[in-house]
């Protein structure tokens, strides 16, 4: 079990990120500040419109950002050409899905290969390495299964699997059990965990309280502004304070 | 090291993977695909199924034309359209044979020439048997290095025979068998109206024209050029042949200065002769070829363009259907340079697949042509250019038309793409 070290993996400074709907300017992101280190386990909750999903997409390099910096592995990513940031979402993050996004037409073999098609090393090795992470997401008598032959656990172990097939610093999961059950939510959120001993880097969006209580830290977003960043415990005890006055204050 | 290959490598991965998508994306959509192609398939289909007919068409004028060799000049009278001749008749203008004399020595571009002559038909009568509507024809020795007809059985005319004006003819096979002689028939006498001819050879017949009279038998005898006089005053021609293919035009010009020397023809009137080679005929039927060629290719361009849009349409619905499949991919690391080779390798392997499917149906175009007996095309083939340029074609159309849609989905904005319904 490899312990969380100093090493950081993603650095933001003062990120803003702007749209314009007409005449109007939208603050998405108004000013974030972040550090992550190597193999820690963040939720980002946060209401609808919070900014959580922004966020998410900057964090993901699908996003620009309209001002600051953002750090990922000590490489500035702002800046960079369209070309250069697909190459660091291909090496570097990987994504899993509320809807899992998977091809249809492809068996679970192949919808895993799929990033390493578009690596620059990976390609010769995919099929390997493919199924070595099916196994490794407990998948391994299902390569040859199709999405519409899996159930939805399956699935998004697939998904899952797809993201960490590059080996990604950081996966990003976006309310990864939203279309899933209780059980079989509980199942993945294992698989999190498992992974995050293994030492993987997890950030995970999600507006359920159940779900982010498995990581080791919260952030919880509020106008595009992190309102509170905490470790699980004190989150959880200052939530449960909050509740406590609220409850007071209703009687 | 691994640098200078990296560049190749990506380009290679993604044609490989590309390619194997799209064939997937064909296979996954079987009916959508080959109503897509139809366009495609009507047009490489009309094209090879035209080049193919063309082709026969020249295969078939070519065997003929080997019979007499392209190195093979005709003359003959020729009523001019201007000066003092134009309004002579054809038969004033008529070659004597003596205009004839010394042809070679004064046209060393010319190996051999025969004069010609005809008498018109004749009935010919062997015993019982008669056979009307022969062709009379008189040659001279020279004729048989001319034009590739063996002497099958027998011999070719001498020198002797013509200029003894001997009463010997050279028959086809077909006209032996049917003035019932025998197989053998060297030796055996027949009468072409009231004169007797020894049958000296059998020549092979021409092959059968594909135009015009090719319903009624024809035959021939031949009989030297000096005894055809007996007959009457024949109407003579002349063929030659040049010493090469390349001096060829040189031959021709050597005939016409002599001829107009011969014949009298004063300097600036127009000739009244024709001297022609079959390399002439030859080009005609080429020039032809091509303007038919251009006319079919035309209508075929037409028919690619609206496969073509076919092809757009449906790329466009593809890239729609699968938007989120494409945000998925940029997200997991695919540039758009990936998405768009993905994209147009896939609507010009469809384009390959119509070109493909055109190519199999204008075989059995060309299958169906060759077989109808009264069409005579039985040599039409699709030439392997033809399939070249159908599958260039196709695959130009398949550019062309899916840079639409791959531009499209390259510039998909992978979170919006991913938040398509």
């Amino acid at each position: 079990m490899q312990m969380q070290s100093d090493k950081i993996v993603i650095k933001l400074e003062a990120i803003t990120r702007v749209y314009k709907v007409g005449v109007e300017r939208i603050h998405a992101l108004d000013g974030v500040n972040l550090e992550l280190r190597e193999n820690e386990y963040v939720a980002i909750m946060g209401p609808s419109g919070s900014g959580k999903s922004t966020l998410m997409n900057v964090l993901g390099c699908l996003d620009r950002v309209s001002s600051g910096r953002y750090e990922l592995d000590g490489q500035n990513t702002t800046g960079m050409s369209d070309a250069a940031l697909a190459r660091v979402r291909n090496e570097r993050i990987g994504f899993v899905f509320q809807s899992f996004e998977l091809l249809s037409r492809s068996n679970a073999l192949k919808n895993v290969e799929m990033p390493l098609i578009y690596s620059r090393n990976g390609w010769w090795s995919r099929r390997k390495r493919a199924m070595q992470m099916l196994e490794r997401v407990g998948l391994g008598d299902r390569v040859k299964h199709r999405p519409n032959q899996l159930s939805g656990g399956e699935k998004q172990r697939v998904a899952i699997a797809r993201a960490m097939v590059c080996n990604p610093s950081i996966l990003l999961a976006d309310e990864p059990t939203g279309n899933l059950d209780s059980k079989t939510s509980e199942d993945i959120l294992a698989l999190f965990d498992q992974l995050h001993a293994e030492g993987q880097t997890i950030i995970l969006v999600t507006h359920e309280e159940s779900v982010a209580r498995h990581a080791r830290r919260i952030i919880r977003m509020k106008d595009g502004q992190i309102n509170s960043d905490l470790s699980t415990e004190e989150d959880q005890a200052r939530r449960g304070t909050l509740v406590a006055e609220l409850g007071k204050v209703t009687k | 090291m691994k640098a200078v290959f990296a560049l190749p490598l990506v380009f290679f991965r993604l044609f490989y993977q590309s390619i194997y998508l799209a064939l997937t994306q064909i296979w996954a959509n079987k009916t959508r695909s080959v109503l897509t192609t139809l366009g495609i398939v009507i047009g490489v289909a009309s094209v090879t199924a035209v080049i193919a007919a063309l082709t026969g068409l020249k295969a078939k004028i070519l065997t003929q034309v080997e019979t007499f060799g392209t190195n093979t000049i005709f003359m003959g009278p020729h009523v001019p359209e201007r000066g003092p001749m134009s309004h002579a008749n054809w038969w004033q203008l008529r070659f004597r044979p003596e205009q004839f004399d010394n042809v070679l020595q004064h046209c060393p571009s010319v190996a051999v020439l025969s004069r010609m002559g005809g008498v018109g038909r004749r009935t010919v009568r062997c015993g019982e048997q008669s056979v009307d509507n022969v062709e009379i024809q008189g040659i001279e020795p020279a004729y048989h290095q001319i034009e590739h007809r063996p002497v099958v059985l027998g011999r070719i005319f001498s020198l002797i025979d013509n200029e003894q004006v001997r009463q010997v003819c050279l028959i086809e096979p077909k006209l032996r068998d049917k003035l019932r002689m025998d197989q053998d028939c060297i030796g055996e006498t027949l009468r072409i109206g009231s004169t007797a001819f020894v049958v000296v050879g059998v020549i092979e017949a021409r092959p059968q024209m594909n135009f015009g009279d090719s319903g009624r038998e024809r035959y021939e005898v031949f009989i030297p050029f000096n005894t055809l006089k007996k007959f009457g005053e024949p109407f003579t021609w002349a063929m030659a042949s040049g010493k090469s293919a390349e001096t060829l035009e040189d031959a021709q010009a050597e005939l016409k200065f002599f001829l107009r020397r011969t014949r009298n023809v004063r300097p600036g009137q127009p000739d009244t002769f024709e001297v022609q080679s079959l390399q002439n005929v030859l080009n005609t039927f080429n020039k032809i070829a091509v303007i038919v060629t251009m006319v079919a290719g035309g209508i075929v361009g037409i028919s690619l363009l609206v496969g073509g849009v076919g092809i757009m349409n449906i790329m466009l619905v593809s890239v729609t259907e699968r938007t989120r499949e494409i945000g998925l991919r940029k997200a997991v690391g695919a540039r758009r340079s990936a998405i768009l080779t993905q994209f147009m390798i896939e609507s010009v392997t469809l384009c390959f697949f119509g070109g493909l499917v055109g190519i199999g149906l204008g075989q059995l175009l060309t299958m169906a042509i060759a077989n109808i007996p009264q069409v005579k095309l039985d040599l039409a083939h699709i030439p392997l250019w033809a399939i070249g340029i159908s599958f260039g074609f196709a695959g130009i159309v398949g550019i062309c038309f899916g840079m639409v849609p791959a531009i499209k989905a390259a510039r998909l904005d992978p979170i919006e793409a991913l938040r398509h319904e």
